[in-house]
């Protein structure tokens, strides 16, 4: 006699086996389903959003707040050492302040040239703070305390201080989703801001022990690209804008095919101590263009 | 029902312990995989069945905040709580090796999954360097963490069983 057939006046229960076989059709279904479409993201999000969410975002300011109280402990004793040699210091920068001036004047001129000031301090941002890391140690992952109700969406960019981190790969109703640049599945467009040569940089789990990231697929038939050369994002990547910095070059190689160079870059963002993030909450709008351009036809 | 609301508290505790303080304190970046103590150890303590539904919607939690699909990391969670059910017939409550060894096993297990599938198979072959730098730390931390963690799993699961058997007799 089969086992889950109900015997009179014996409580049902489902033996483990078959509520293995159907949790794992179960799984193996959403697995599928949700490898292209993300049917139930909506429902999932906003039920954690309620459930879990302000307990991370409770945790995480308390933890902060302890943080930032032991490390002033700390820092007192610091402080008074730490005084005298800023005082020398004073000195010193005041001089090296006038030379950055001049270079100022040059970085200005740079600036213009390239057309990069008008971009990239031209967006909408909004801040943001982090309150949760990826919870396994395989990807760089992280939850901010902003979503669709402060009018973020999925393919927003994210910046923190001078440089890209990464984009809003999925929100609830008051927290998203960020996957960074440095994650091992994730690959961005990109450019060398002074030769203008495409490249792609791709996260790896591997390099990043060592504080950089790979790039690839850098096609430099001139020889131009040195390291030290800053890559921005690219004007053909179709999910982030253009010329956000991503870092600096720190090593170049030619492949094996003799075409194309790879290497690898530093990024720009203090990874390990972000805090706080800002989200450009304008989308590079591929969709919507072709859709009038459509309907225009 | 009282069952329930605790082991669901406690699976949030640990979900929100794994992904904000333990990334205050992590040693090099790697955090310990509290989820997988609390699979395995109900799986050995209560059976298979309780590992397999707690495994699953711990891992149900991870897949809706860090996973890429649904469903990935509640199979995973789902399996080694199962795996550890079958352990339950050989469990005591004073013998400490064994849930030690389960979970160094169910956690090596799954870092080794989630290697193959995500990392391998998109050409990543440096096992030596992942297991070094990524599984390692792990298992050497989530133990760490296990030996604190384990015995409050253990009380938490006696004195529910304390008032199940106390109400069971109450209605006999």
């Amino acid at each position: 006699m089969s086992p889950i057939i109900k015997k009179k006046g014996e409580k049902f229960t489902l033996p483990s086996k078959y509520l293995l076989f159907i949790l794992t059709i179960l799984c193996a279904g959403a697995i599928i389903l949700t490898f292209n479409t993300n049917i139930f993201s909506g429902s999932l999000n906003t039920v954690v959003g309620y459930v879990i969410v302000p307990f991370q975002r409770g945790v995480s300011s308390v933890g902060s707040w302890l943080s930032n109280r032991s490390a002033e402990l700390v820092q007192i004793r610091d402080l008074l050492s730490e005084n005298a040699q800023l005082r020398k210091q004073v000195d010193e920068l005041s001089i090296e302040n006038a030379v950055l001036q001049q270079d100022r004047y040059e970085l200005t001129n740079l600036r213009e040239l390239y057309d990069l000031d008008s971009q990239y301090e031209g967006y909408d941002k909004v801040g943001a703070r982090i309150i949760a890391k990826d919870a396994g140690n395989w990807f760089h992952s992280f939850v901010i305390d902003k979503g669709e109700e402060d009018g973020i969406a999925v393919d927003m960019n994210v910046i923190a201080g001078s440089g890209l981190v990464g984009r809003i790969v999925d929100v609830g109703p008051n927290w998203a989703k960020v996957t960074t640049i440095i994650a091992d599945n994730s690959n961005v467009s990109g450019k060398v801001l002074a030769t203008s040569d495409y490249l792609m940089v791709s996260g790896d789990l591997e390099l990043y022990a060592g504080g950089v990231i790979a790039f690839n697929k850098l096609v430099d038939s001139q020889e131009r690209v040195v390291e030290g050369d800053k890559i921005v994002t690219s004007n053909i990547s179709d999910k982030y804008l253009p010329n956000i910095l991503i870092g600096y070059i720190s090593t170049i190689n030619v492949d094996a095919n003799n075409i194309t160079k790879s290497g690898l870059l530093t990024p720009a963002v203090d990874f390990e101590h972000l805090e706080e993030v800002l989200v450009i909450t304008q989308l590079k709008q591929v969709q919507e263009m072709a859709e009038t351009a459509w309907r225009a036809e | 029902m009282k069952r329930t609301i605790v082991v669901t508290v406690l699976i949030i505790f640990c979900f929100l312990l794994q992904s904000t303080v333990f990334h205050a304190v992590a040693f090099g970046g790697i955090v310990p995989n509290l989820l997988i103590v609390l699979a395995a150890s109900f799986g050995f303590m209560r059976g298979e069945k309780t590992g397999l539904v707690i495994g699953f919607f711990c891992g149900l939690l991870m897949d809706i905040f860090f996973g890429e699909v649904i469903g990935f990391y509640a199979l995973l969670y789902m399996y080694a709580g199962y795996a550890n059910g079958k352990f339950n017939h050989i469990f005591f409550p004073e013998d400490v090796k064994l849930p030690i060894a389960l979970i160094i096993c169910s956690d090596f297990c799954y870092s080794l999954v989630c290697y193959v599938l995500m990392f391998l198979m998109r050409t990543r072959f440096h096992f030596g360097h992942y297991f070094l730098y990524v599984i390692l730390p792990e298992i050497v931390y989530t133990i760490v963490v296990t030996i604190f963690l384990y015995p409050v799993i253990l009380w938490i699961n006696r004195k529910l069983e304390d008032s199940e058997k106390r109400s069971a007799k109450k209605f006999v």
